[in-house]
């Protein structure tokens, strides 16, 4: 059906617009609003209009545990999370590393996927982080990226070599920054909240450590690297320092690493549990700060289902990770633009142009002919975060209960409507 | 006062008074065990599972003779025995239990919190014997049952607590019910298990110099080293663990001619307390374990009597 949409604010970070205006979508595409045919008319006054959110870090758990969630159900997550599109990380089982995964997962997405997949290749296969993948046949098989999330390579000469060879794929890599030593057996972030309860710590220092080798080899290959959930406040620092000398590293926050901390633990809820774990304030504050100043150019869920029975479990023996599709605008908003710490249009910029950066998209705008991938949300909207009605498989948040600000009214993707809130 | 709980968990939730009455409680029970006949029918039709998930000797036939002596019924569970080898969750587990009409839950568990996370589910009382490195109240109540009783008190007594703090529930455990009580703690030990997070706890000093830790202490809790530390690479050895950190006649002579030399059990001869020492006029030891016995007999009894049914 051809749109027309009137009077919303239209943030489009790409070419610099931030107005009130109409937008109109014809036959998938952007169209001139003055132009359109048997358009459905919707007044968007008070709301905001921008480009689909991009999620670079998604767990869609298909194949492998589709009892947590489905191609089906995580997008449909995404789009009532106001996400047009998603990146599938490639630990699935068996893994996304080869191209008949890959075909699998297009053709999955395709019959049954409510927004775009975008899908990620692993780096090294079975991301068991020992030999390369084969990372032509996955560009071939339409790749976007290659990750081995979850799991981080430690041979700093078998990472060397798939920087450089990704390079001549003109493949992006999106890479889990931690040190094994380091973080070895640790279940929460190693300070004063793990010495308190007597847990193995994760020290900061893991994530701080792989983030400078992977600063230092996307120097001297010249080709970016883009260090998934950074949590430590020290990490920050560092690709703050490596992007002022021009270095292509980029890193993205999570919703949890920006509203919560450590201390969390203390009830020994294991939806407080996720890898990099909760932090200290002082991080979550630099997180914060390296959001709104740029540093940190994406806002990314890690979006990481498991089944109720798989969390009722003693800490320790907890899976790392926790769902965010459904609620990263509303905590994010809060934290950023509630607060007052960002101003909109430039919190609009890390669920959109900054994802599509990472991902080296070009023209990611509502400029008339693009793809009609739009998402609307309502700034004003004050709500308190309800599991129940999320359309995600599974429900292990810790945001239950959570009143927040910023709610998204409409996902259209490919200029279908896929969400439209209470519809 | 009245005791309230149906669960001991930590000494970190109680309030001094309520530390207080399970000590008074258990110097009336030290009385019982030592008449003629020990045993009274405090708990007599009342059910105990005593469920270690993590192996144990001495807390276990603490816990058990100190049911018995309360005339409870017993029934001891091992995690080998236990269908959580068959993939049981440990929740199902004590569900189970639970529907048996059983009154307590005495257990012990590698996980921090796992106590936490099932008294929080079920109706029964649910003990703490030990969960990780995180909590061991009634060592911590036995060791402090001790001190009061040889020291008269608790209250502006500095105790030393010394060994590999980082992965000791007992030095948590003692820590929270000696400050709650007044005394000044002191965490001693080589700097890689003994983190520096732990001043920021008011009443706390931090220490790595054996000298510094024990010259003006009235009482020295000493902890056990295991070897797997070592091989994790914590400290170089036992042999240079004794040297700098070791107890023996020669750092006896740093301390107060009355410092009370306290070990939880099982002791490494010679590692970390020379076998003089252990033997000497000094420690406190063996009293301490039948100490442990009047504690856990007051605790259960206390616990018991706040299940409802």
């Amino acid at each position: 059906m051809n749109l027309i949409l009137k009077n919303a604010r239209i943030i489009d970070p790409d070419r610099n617009i931030d107005t009130i205006g109409d937008i109109g979508v014809e036959n998938a595409v952007i169209a001139d609003p003055g132009k359109v045919s048997n358009a459905k008319v919707i007044d968007l006054s008070g709301k905001v209009l921008t480009p689909g959110f991009i999620d670079v870090h998604v767990h869609l758990r298909q194949p492998g545990n589709t009892t947590a969630e489905t191609i089906a159900s995580g997008t449909a997550a995404a789009a009532a999370g106001g996400f047009t599109s998603v990146v599938a990380m490639p630990n699935t089982s068996p893994a996304a590393d080869t191209a008949g995964a890959i075909e699998f997962l297009r053709q999955t997405a395709a019959r049954t996927g409510v927004v775009r997949v975008l899908p990620c290749g692993c780096m090294t296969k079975n991301y068991a982080g020992q030999e390369m993948a084969g990372i032509g046949s996955l560009k071939s098989a339409g790749v976007v990226a290659l990750s081995d999330d979850g799991k981080c390579i430690q041979d700093h000469a078998l990472m060397r070599h798939v920087v450089e060879y990704a390079k001549s794929f003109e493949l992006p890599i999106l890479d889990h920054c931690e040190d094994n030593f380091l973080a070895a057996g640790g279940v929460m972030n190693e300070g004063k909240w793990s010495v308190l309860l007597g847990m193995n710590g994760m020290t900061g220092a893991a994530e701080e450590l792989m983030i400078a080798r992977n600063i230092i080899l996307a120097r001297q290959f010249q080709w970016p690297i883009h260090m998934q959930h950074v949590s430590v406040k020290e990490s920050v620092e560092l690709i703050r320092k490596a992007r002022a000398e021009g270095i292509m590293v980029t890193g993205e926050a999570t919703p949890h690493h920006l509203s919560l901390t450590d201390d969390c633990i203390k009830t020994y809820d294991t939806n407080y549990k996720m890898n990099p774990p909760l932090r200290s304030e002082e991080d979550r504050q630099a997180l914060l700060q390296a959001v709104a100043d740029g540093t940190i150019t994406a806002i990314a869920t890690d979006h990481a289902p498991h089944t109720v029975t798989a969390k009722l479990v003693e800490f320790d023996h907890a899976p790392f990770g926790i769902i965010g599709l459904e609620t990263a605008l509303g905590v994010t908003f809060t934290e950023l633009v509630a607060s007052g710490m960002m101003k909109l249009s430039e919190y609009v910029k890390r669920l959109t142009t900054g994802p599509a950066d990472i991902l080296r998209m070009k023209n990611y705008n509502l400029a008339e002919g693009n793809a009609a991938d739009i998402t609307i949300f309502d700034p004003e909207a004050e709500y308190v975060i309800d599991p129940a009605t999320f359309k995600s498989k599974s429900r292990n948040t810790p945001f239950g209960g959570k009143k927040v600000r910023g709610r998204n009214v409409m996902t259209i993707v490919g200029g279908n409507v896929v969400y439209e809130y209470g519809k | 006062m009245e005791w309230t709980r149906k669960d001991l968990l930590s000494l970190y939730d109680l309030e001094a008074e309520e530390i207080e009455c399970i000590l008074d409680t258990a110097a009336e029970f030290k009385k019982v065990s030592e008449r003629q006949v020990k045993k009274v029918p405090a708990l007599r039709g009342k059910t105990v599972v005593n469920f270690f998930v993590e192996p144990s000797t001495r807390t276990r036939v603490s816990f058990e003779l100190a049911e018995q002596r309360l005339s409870a019924d017993v029934v001891n569970m091992q995690a080998q025995a236990s269908s959580l080898l068959k993939g049981e969750t440990l929740l199902d587990t004590v569900k189970n239990i639970e529907a048996l009409q059983v009154d307590l839950v005495v257990m012990r568990h590698s996980a921090t919190g796992a106590q936490a996370f099932i008294a929080s589910k079920l109706k029964c009382g649910v003990i703490n014997a030990g969960d990780g490195a995180h909590s061991h109240p009634t060592q911590a109540l036995l060791d402090i049952f001790t001190i009061r009783e040889k020291k008269g008190g608790v209250k502006g007594l500095n105790v030393t607590i010394l060994g590999d703090i980082l992965h000791s529930r007992v030095a948590r455990s003692n820590m929270w019910g000696l400050l709650k009580l007044g005394a000044n703690v002191t965490l001693a030990g080589p700097s890689t298990l003994v983190p520096r997070e732990f001043e920021s706890i008011p009443g706390v000093r931090v220490c790595h110099n054996l000298k510094d830790a024990v010259a003006n202490a009235d009482v020295v809790n000493l902890l056990r080293i295991q070897h797997e530390r070592q091989t994790a690479g914590f400290f170089p050895g036992t042999g240079e663990y004794a040297r700098f950190f070791g107890i023996n006649s020669d750092s006896l002579k740093m301390m107060k001619p009355d410092v009370m030399i306290m070990h939880p059990g099982p002791i490494n001869r010679d590692v970390e307390l020379a076998g003089e020492v252990a033997d000497g006029s000094n420690s406190v030891i063996l009293e301490q374990v039948t100490n442990g016995l009047a504690v856990r007999m007051a605790v259960l009894f206390l616990v018991a009597g706040c299940v409802k049914k």
